[in-house]
């Protein structure tokens, strides 16, 4: 028996203990769909309204990442940027009148929830005229009007909400469903497992999706979960996918799907769709724990060129008219900042408001 | 007046909001066909069936927040756990979500749920199943939290808690289930949250107790009465929020004060209480303000060391004796 003397380790090493020259991949993608518009019910309208509403959302959080570097405003700011065909395809595929909540990453689904950039941006500002009037900031977003319950700021905390607002349609028999969104971290959070167990135990019409975008935070899958993700269902008897989230037409194929499937037997799915964050974790973070040659593979499958790039070989739009939404995108996102800097900030008497629904009570107010 | 057992008002007060309201809807371990831990919601599957009185899972986190999100969608959930101390395990979905979900959606949604069941100890439990959470739940803004001391209270203002449009930690204790008292027989009843009660007169020193302290306070009020001492009773019933007039109209009356509080001592109830009454009510005290809490150690077993943790009577007594300088 050899006597060598090993290295205690927990968790499994990074990059650090990569010295063979491979790109370590976070995340294996699988193949997107070869559907084209036509097959998955798509008329060419939408597929213009998929690219605006996504180059929408990467270039509100261009934008915001600028002024924050220049110090127009504080806090967290945890972008999206890779992600967009995730909200894009999926809001698509589910009715308007269905439920949608996020964790933190939230602007893009925001703003494919009807809230303008404008409110946005001055609610990323702290403005009274933000979309959660400054109370918020950039991790709770919400526009209930067009049921998006928010961004939530505690990983893996609002999962319960969402089987909650499945429960609540269950319970009001409206044929709605609800769909609720997280990172690869919150799967290692107990409060998942809980959910996912009472969800199907009680049958409530809710999807629960990973979208696994290769880190929690800095520690990259393979380095903070066991096993595959979307196995956990397993244990739980849950219906489960697994799908390319870099590609609208396949989150939209299969959400589509899936939505179908929970309004007919109100029975839960479990889906994790594959993704990759191009930025850190938030702004502060340095991105030690990656390769630039990874993240490089993956922008080489970015979502918005991939779907202006079928826009243009189909001949949905010319380069003239896409030119033209880049144009009014763009606007519209310098517009947003120009009302988010010259919005006022609240009142100082806004300090007590929004605390209560019913009547307030401030205990010992000075 | 009807004389009822605590857990009867309880029940009272349920079947009457959920035959009034049909979104009211109550969850929890063993509520339904094992008819309650504690029997509060005996029959109350009989009557309104499986979608309205669910059985959960051993999973107080989960079913804590899909409560809290089904009351984000207009229903009105009573959460039941089987005591505050398994609650500990749904802090993150009472203190992070339920409080705090609608300012942080500057106003966009809102929490009307009742998360209710025993607090404290319940007699020779251990350490984890003899904590009072009141004071805890108290520091946070947005919650609401209740703990009456008598079938009437509970009857009255857990109607107004399955009512109020923001989150209640409405608590009960295990040792009062079974206690008898009058309860009003008014249609309706319904007691306003954040009103203290006086519950004795008195003119010689003021006791605040609720929950289960109140009947400490009550016993140790009788032995006083015996030497001659009278003790004015306040219940505040509500701890927060908290009705501070009552009882600084109190201590202008008798100028000296006892508070006698079931969780421990830093930054509680008592601590709170106290601060109040010296700025408010200063020039009024005739001895600093005294304080009866359990101690700063766990809950012991053993029965001898047990009861050396639990208030008692006789530790009122001496507080009272303190601040009367007898």
């Amino acid at each position: 028996m050899a006597n060598k003397k090993q290295e205690t380790v927990f968790t499994p090493i990074g990059l650090s203990s990569d010295n063979t020259g491979k790109v370590e991949i976070s995340v294996d993608l699988p193949e997107p769909t070869v559907k084209n518009h036509k097959d998955l019910g798509l008329s060419e309208e939408d597929v213009v309204v998929m690219f605006e509403q996504m180059y929408l959302q990467r270039r509100f959080e261009e934008r915001a990442m600028q002024m924050y570097q220049k110090g127009k405003f504080g806090g967290f700011l945890h972008l999206y940027i890779g992600q967009e065909a995730i909200s894009t395809g999926t809001v698509f595929a589910l009715d308007d009148e269905d439920d949608i909540i996020t964790a933190y990453r939230d602007h893009g689904w925001g703003l494919v929830r009807g809230i303008s950039a404008k409110s946005g941006m001055a609610e990323l500002y702290g403005k009274a005229t933000g979309c959660s009037k400054g109370k918020g900031g950039s991790m709770h977003f919400v526009n209930t009007e067009q049921n998006f319950w928010g961004g939530h700021g505690i990983v893996g905390g609002h999962i319960p909400l969402g089987g909650g607002l499945a429960f609540a349609n269950k319970y009001n028999g409206n044929n709605k469903i609800s769909a609720t969104f997280f990172g690869d971290g919150a799967v290692d959070q107990g409060v998942l497992h809980e959910t996912l167990n009472m969800s199907q135990l009680w049958k409530l019409p809710a999807i629960y999706v990973v979208e696994n975008n290769g880190y929690s935070m800095g520690t990259s899958v393979r380095r903070h979960t066991v096993g595959e993700i979307y196995e956990r269902a397993k244990g739980y008897g849950m219906k489960h996918a697994v799908f390319n989230g870099m590609d609208a037409f396949t989150v939209y194929e299969n959400m589509k799907k899936i939505a179908d499937d929970v309004r007919e037997t109100s029975e839960p799915w479990f889906v994790e769709i594959r993704t990759y964050r191009y930025r850190g974790h938030s702004m502060s973070d340095p991105q030690k724990y990656r390769t630039k040659d990874e993240l490089e593979a993956y922008q080489k499958n970015d979502p918005i060129e991939r779907i202006k790039k079928y826009i243009l070989e189909e001949k949905i739009l010319t380069n003239d008219e896409v030119d033209e939404i880049i144009q009014r995108v763009e606007q519209e996102v310098l517009d947003a900042v120009d009302f988010a800097e010259e919005s006022p900030f609240p009142e100082p008497e806004a300090l007590y408001e929004d605390m209560f629904a019913g009547t307030p009570f401030i205990h010992d107010k000075q | 007046m009807a004389v009822l057992q605590f857990r009867e008002a309880i029940r009272e007060a349920l079947d009457e909001e959920m035959e009034r309201d049909e979104n009211v809807f109550i969850m929890g371990e063993e509520v339904a066909e094992y008819n309650g831990a504690y029997k509060v919601s005996e029959g109350l599957l009989d009557k309104y069936g499986f979608k309205r009185v669910i059985d959960t899972p051993i999973s107080e986190l989960g079913f804590a927040g899909i409560g809290v999100g089904a009351a984000m969608k207009g229903l009105r959930p009573v959460v039941e756990f089987m005591t505050f101390n398994f609650a500990v395990l749904a802090a993150d979905q009472i203190l992070n979500h339920a409080s705090k979900v609608r300012y942080m959606l500057g106003g966009q949604a809102s929490v009307p749920i009742v998360f209710r069941g025993p607090n404290g100890s319940a007699g020779q439990l251990a350490a984890t199943h003899s904590v009072a959470y009141d004071s805890m739940y108290a520091q946070f803004p947005g919650l609401s939290v209740i703990y009456p001391s008598e079938p009437d209270d509970a009857k009255g203002l857990l109607k107004s808690a399955i009512r109020n449009e923001d989150p209640v930690i409405f608590m009960e204790s295990e040792q009062m289930y079974g206690l008898r008292g009058e309860v009003s027989e008014e249609e309706d009843y319904l007691i306003p949250i954040g009103k203290a009660k006086v519950k004795r007169e008195g003119s010689d020193v003021t006791i605040v107790a609720t929950g289960k302290m109140y009947h400490i306070a009550k016993q140790a009020a009788d032995q006083l009465s015996k030497d001659g001492v009278e003790a004015e009773i306040i219940d505040p019933r509500t701890i927060k929020p908290f009705d501070i007039e009552t009882v600084v109209k109190s201590v202008k009356k008798t100028n000296r004060c006892v508070i006698v509080d079931e969780s421990h001592p830093f930054g509680g109830l008592a601590s709170e209480v106290g601060f109040l009454i010296q700025r408010e009510a200063f020039d009024y005290l005739d001895a600093p303000v005294q304080r009866v809490t359990l101690p700063d150690v766990c809950a012991p077993f053993s029965k001898p060391l047990f009861d050396l943790w639990l208030p008692d009577a006789k530790r009122v007594i001496e507080a009272v004796n303190t601040v009367a300088y007898r």
